[in-house]
């Protein structure tokens, strides 16, 4: 045996310390997320292994990640958003009465929500700047307002249907693509936005001011953030994304009035189950989605146990807690 | 003299000591706003209706009682989404249990106060064990109990006797029983609050956590503590609830917003999210003035939906009336 | 008076017992042993002094003695009995009290409901909040403050001496034998100070145990009668005030002499053409400030507690503005409305207080440190770790320009000592290459080392060219850096002074005196 073949064992326990503490980093939603998703492999092979069944699965969660994306923003400047499930009910109901059953008004139609969509992230913004009421309150009294006025708007009831064009987004594929076989477009809308919102939280000054507020407005503030600024901004991607996502939801689900219900918990959910901080300071895109499709990969693996609805959400309500428990008592252990 | 001079200093000491949370000028305003639109749409006559006004304070009761338990838990600095279905639970299990039967009813209250220690036991463990945030651990705690009353009650369930229904009809005099009630759970918080060690502690708590250790308050059972009387609260207005109709049903609470209310009204009472301070009096003034444009809006046959706008506009125009003159930035 | 304090204070060289005595202390903390076998006395009646650098383990031996914390090794002893405390209400309940620098008090809580936390008086179980305001009322005369603080008082309309004298009064109703203060000083004016040195003296009249941590020498010497110097953890000496020097200390902590304090000062040439010129300026707060501020010079503001000081240095970066007069910066008539807009102008403002203004605790250093250049970038534009386009190794030039202690730049700003924290804070502000640096308390509760080598940096930043206004309580600091002094009084401009006046002087123009021995070349107004 050559000694040269074999590295010195100061070396070696070197190598399996620095790869030990380099998985220690690592967040705690991606081993969950593979580990669930591999069950869920394990037990629905035909939905779970396929290329086809990733496919379907992303198709679904792909909303959800979006409207965490947008949530986590406002989550790391230190707020809440919590108009975000009414933003999502107000798109499904208004856009079907305004497509009024023609597909030649899907286009419009989605340009006016994103209109609608700046226009409430702006009063959010807005509102807790210069009214200085604190995120929760306001947006909470957007939730009303935004639910009210669509329900008003549509005078209780779904004016129409949403036409296919309208629902490609959320619910069709591309087809015949190379080893993937078929893309949801949904999954493509992910990427696009997880990209940009990767480059401006993660690679430009905009989310690190984002972080320095959440952390500390005043220090913020006299090292000269611009800090209403950032926060109109990040209202706005909240709603905008949150708009987007009401497309996405509504091509996949169709129309319904209780569409939108507690997504915005769901969303904050996701975020918390990502690792992102209620209070702000800290956040992650990546983080975020795949808190996302960790919370929908939970729902499908108790649907596939044959667990009745119900029980599905007390089981999410559990994980939850049990997400949040984790790192609490992870990050105390640092102290 | 100087007798008369010295009760005299004594009587406006304490004058000067009731301080009047600055919500009733707003409910003032409020009732005003209300009578003019009276006035012009209704020819005056909303307030001059006796049985109408009457419902102004009854229709404030359910919120009222859970408002209160909630305050508590602000003030402790943490918040408790978990109302809204644990007054569902306490409908169905109440009538569940009655079975229309006025000898199941004694089971039935201590069957639902019992689940409602659990759940408030659950919250504050889950807050003060696991370190866990109390948005979390009580939408948590939320959707473990909806997960339950979904699994096992789909629709009205068991039914109430007539004689609960005292409980939410029935009058001392001219009085409602239910009014009378909600006033005494508002005294009674204001009791704990103002006059006992608990309230003390808890204002320290929720004013500065580490502070309190230092002084030998038990931090976790006080909050734990806020955390059961609040459950307890929303097991009383679920009974409330309930007891207004013949049997119970599961979307009554989320029906009623009754979580996002009860913050709601405790903020605009000026008490503030972040603990510390505030008091259970404004959180009544938030629920009348609630009480009072859920009354208005419904006699003027208002849109329900227009109302929900206004209703949401009027949360944060209230709260921005305080905050508005701060000098510091919101979150 | 306390039935308890029945001990004698005698004559000093009488062998007393110590009232408090603690042996052989160790105490460990992940990667760093903060005090390593240190042995103390503590006598009644007498007014001792610990001193150390940052992170020499004064305040971990203050935590333990006050029962915060459990001690790895070592004993305890309270009048000759062994104790131990697994939790500070142990401590306080045994008579050792201790007042923390950021004080433990409830701000929307009356006075007496904090005195009381925990202990409230009851009466057939509620409340008995006139008791509970009867007793806040006795135990503050004892210390002779019922005039001043009414027990009913919320903490939050206090000052911060008057809410000092709070924890003061709350020690007294534990009974405290065994009084310990961190930092007392740190946010007093003047004639706050003087006040606090005459109540302990009260309180070691009564034979009370009085020990304070502190910084400032100058106070330590007023006011103490030992002093112990902690060094990296281990006892280095405790020595009579009377039988050494400040500088004797200052050796004893940092084991060299810092010969100079202060660097010197500038020289008539080093001052350059006026930069910064305000006229007849005035905000909500205060009112008709003239003064000029040259390039290359030091400005120092003097002036009590209340006195505007940091007001004006918040009006002139833009945080509360001038609402009337004039201001010129470089000769252009400017109005500075916004701190976004003083950075644009290449101004720089180093808070009073690092911990809630300066810094951004859960961000790494590096990011802290690129946080001001970073905000007037465009927003969407890509970031560079280490810096900015026009200088991409930013961070590690400017960490060793301020001498930052750390391993690593990606640390989290929190973990930093208080020193390393405003030289992260300094770098901040260095990055960003103003010319007109405003210093609000620079080195307020910092180790003399640090402080040394922060006051460098600022004569440094002169020698560039840079023209500094410097706020500062510390008198000493004030003398010893500025080469003009402008003193503050009752929010107005009281008069300017010349450099190396003495404290006199300056207290005198501070407290209204206008008349004698003053230079007053600000306010005569150039023709």
């Amino acid at each position: 045996m050559t000694t040269s073949a074999i590295t010195s064992p100061g070396g070696f326990s070197q190598i399996l310390r620095s790869t030990w503490g380099w998985i220690k980093k690592i967040p705690p939603v991606y081993p969950i997320f593979f580990i669930i998703f591999i069950v869920l492999g394990l037990l629905n092979p035909n939905k779970y292994q396929t290329m086809n069944g990733a496919m379907t699965f992303l198709r679904t969660a792909s909303p959800l990640a979006v409207l965490a994306i947008g949530e986590m923003f406002v989550l790391a400047l230190g707020g809440f958003d919590l108009s975000v499930g009414a933003i999502v009910t107000f798109v499904v109901l208004v856009s079907s009465k305004l497509l009024a059953n023609d597909p030649a008004n899907a286009y419009p139609a989605i340009l006016i929500m994103l209109g609608f969509g700046i226009l409430i992230g702006l009063v959010n913004g807005l509102v807790v700047s210069y009214l200085k009421v604190p995120s929760f309150i306001a947006t909470l009294g957007m939730m009303l307002l935004v639910r009210g006025g669509a329900l008003y708007w549509v005078g209780g009831a779904p004016q129409g249907y949403l036409t296919d064009n309208w629902r490609a987004f959320g619910r069709n594929y591309i087809e015949n693509v190379p080893l993937f076989g078929r893309i949801p477009y949904a999954l493509i809308i992910l990427i696009v936005i997880g990209i940009l919102s990767y480059f401006i939280f993660h690679r430009a000054h905009f989310g690190k001011q984002i972080l320095a507020i959440g952390d500390n407005v005043r220090a913020s503030q006299l090292s000269g953030v611009r800090i209403r600024l950032v926060r109109v901004i990040t209202f706005i991607i909240c709603s905008v994304f949150a708009i987007i996502g009401g497309v996405m939801i509504g091509g996949y689900g169709g129309v319904n009035v209780t569409i939108g219900e507690g997504l915005e918990m769901q969303a904050i959910a996701a975020c918390v189950v990502g690792g992102v901080l209620l209070g702000g300071s800290k956040g992650s895109v990546p983080n975020a989605i795949f808190g996302a499709f960790t919370l929908q990969a939970i729902v499908n693996l108790l649907n596939l146990l044959g667990l009745p609805k119900p029980y599905t959400d007390a089981v999410q309500g559990l994980i939850i807690i049990a997400a949040v428990a984790y790192a609490a008592l992870s990050t105390r252990k640092k102290l | 003299m100087t007798t008369a001079t010295v009760s005299g200093n004594e009587f406006r000491k304490t004058l000067r000591s009731i301080h009047i949370p600055p919500v009733y000028f707003f409910l003032i305003l409020v009732f005003i706003a209300g009578g003019l639109l009276d006035q012009f749409f209704a020819d005056g006559q909303i307030f001059k209706n006796q049985a109408i006004m009457l419902n102004i304070a009854v229709r404030s009761v359910a919120l009222g009682i859970v408002a209160v338990g909630q305050s508590l838990v602000i003030i402790g600095a943490g918040i408790d989404l978990s109302v809204a279905y644990t007054i569902s639970i306490t409908a169905v299990m109440s009538s569940y249990i009655m079975q229309g039967k006025t000898e199941n009813v004694p089971l039935a209250i201590l069957g639902v106060f019992a689940i409602g220690a659990l759940i408030g036991l659950v919250n504050g463990l889950t807050v003060t064990k696991l370190h866990v945030n109390p948005f979390i651990a009580t939408l948590g705690t939320s959707l473990i109990i909806k997960g339950i009353i979904n699994a096992t009650f789909s629709n009205y369930t068991g039914s109430v006797p007539e004689s609960f229904q005292y409980f939410g009809y029935g009058t001392i005099g001219p009085v409602p029983v239910s009014i009378i009630i909600l006033l005494l759970v508002v005294l009674g918080g204001w009791f704990l609050l103002a006059r006992t060690k608990f309230g003390s502690h808890l204002y320290g708590v929720g004013g500065n956590a580490e502070v309190a250790r230092l002084s030998g308050v038990r931090t976790d059972r006080v909050l734990i503590g806020a955390y059961v009387i609040c459950s307890m609260t929303a097991v009383l207005a679920g009974l409330f609830l309930v007891s207004q109709m013949q049997s119970g049903a599961p979307w009554v609470g989320p029906n009623g917003v009754y979580d996002l209310n009860s913050i709601a009204t405790t903020v605009i009472g000026g008490t503030a999210l972040s603990g510390g301070k505030g008091g259970v009096w404004g959180t009544l003034g938030g629920v009348l003035i609630f009480g009072v444009l859920e009354t208005v809006f419904n006699q003027l046959g208002v849109n329900p939906y227009l109302k929900t706008v206004l209703q949401g506009a009027i949360i944060v125009l209230a709260v921005a009336s305080y905050t508005i003159r701060s000098k510091k930035e919101a979150a | 008076m306390n039935e308890d304090q029945n001990m004698i204070v005698q004559k000093k060289n009488t062998e007393l017992e110590p009232l408090l005595e603690v042996r052989n202390i160790t105490k460990r903390f992940p990667g760093v042993v903060a005090l390593n076998d240190v042995s103390l006395k503590f006598m009644p009646g007498e007014v001792h002094a610990v001193v150390g650098e940052n992170g020499a383990g004064k305040s971990t031996l203050m935590k333990i003695i006050a029962g915060a914390y459990i001690p790895d090794s070592g004993t305890i002893y309270l009048s000759g009995e062994n104790v131990s405390f697994s939790h500070p209400q142990e401590a306080q309940l045994q008579g050792i009290s201790i007042i923390y620098q950021e004080f433990n008090l409830l701000p929307e809580r009356t006075v007496a409901h904090n005195i009381f936390l925990g202990r409230e008086p009851s009466k057939f179980g509620s409340l008995d909040i006139r008791q509970m305001n009867r007793q806040a009322k006795e135990v503050l005369k004892e210390i002779g403050v019922e005039e001043m603080i009414s027990p009913t008082a919320l903490a939050s309309s206090l000052s911060v001496a008057e809410q000092q004298l709070v924890e003061i009064a709350k020690a007294i109703s534990f009974k405290a034998k065994v009084l310990i203060m961190d930092e007392p000083t740190a946010a007093l004016t003047y004639t706050e100070v003087k006040l606090l040195a005459d109540l302990i003296g009260k309180l070691k009249d009564r034979g009370m145990s009085i020990i304070f941590i502190s910084h400032r020498l100058v106070e330590v010497f007023d006011i103490a009668e030992k002093i112990t110097v902690l060094k990296d953890g281990q006892l280095v000496n405790t020595v009579n005030k009377k039988d050494v020097k400040p500088a004797d200390v200052v050796f004893m902590m940092v084991g060299r002499t810092l010969d100079h304090y202060y660097p010197p000062l500038g020289k008539a040439e080093d001052f350059g053409e006026v930069v910064l010129k305000i006229k007849d300026a005035s905000n909500e707060i205060i009112k008709d400030i003239n003064f000029e501020l040259r390039k290359g010079e030091i400005l120092g503001i003097a002036g009590l507690q209340g006195s505007g000081r940091t007001e004006l240095a918040q009006a002139l970066f833009g945080v509360m503005p001038f609402k009337s007069g004039t201001m010129e910066l470089h000769g252009k008539a400017i109005a500075i409305k916004s701190p976004t807009k003083a950075i644009k102008n290449k101004m720089g403002f180093v808070t009073e207080d690092r911990k809630s203004e300066g810094i951004t605790p859960r961000q790494p250093i590096r990011d802290n440190m690129l946080l001001t250049v970073r905000a007037i970038q465009s927003l969407f534009g890509p970031i560079l770790k280490d810096g900015i386009r026009k200088s991409p190794k930013l961070v590690p030039m400017l960490g060793k320009q301020v001498d930052i202690r750390t391993d690593s730049f990606d640390r989290e700003a929190q973990y930093l000592s208080g020193g390393n924290q405003q030289k992260v804070v300094l770098a901040k502000w260095l990055a960003s290459d103003a010319d007109v640096f405003i210093f609000d308390e620079p080195t307020r509760g910092i180790d003399v080392e640090s402080k040394a080598s922060i006051h460098d940096m600022i004569r440094e930043l002169t020698k560039r060219g840079v023209a500094v206004l410097m706020v500062s309580s510390e008198l000493p600091e004030i003398i010893g850096m500025s080469d003009r002094i402008l003193v503050m009084s009752d929010r107005k401009l009281a008069g300017e002074l010349a450099a190396k006046s003495s404290e006199q002087e300056i207290m005198l123009m501070a407290t209204g005196h206008s008349n004698t021995n003053i230079k007053n070349t600000a306010l005569a107004g150039k023709e």
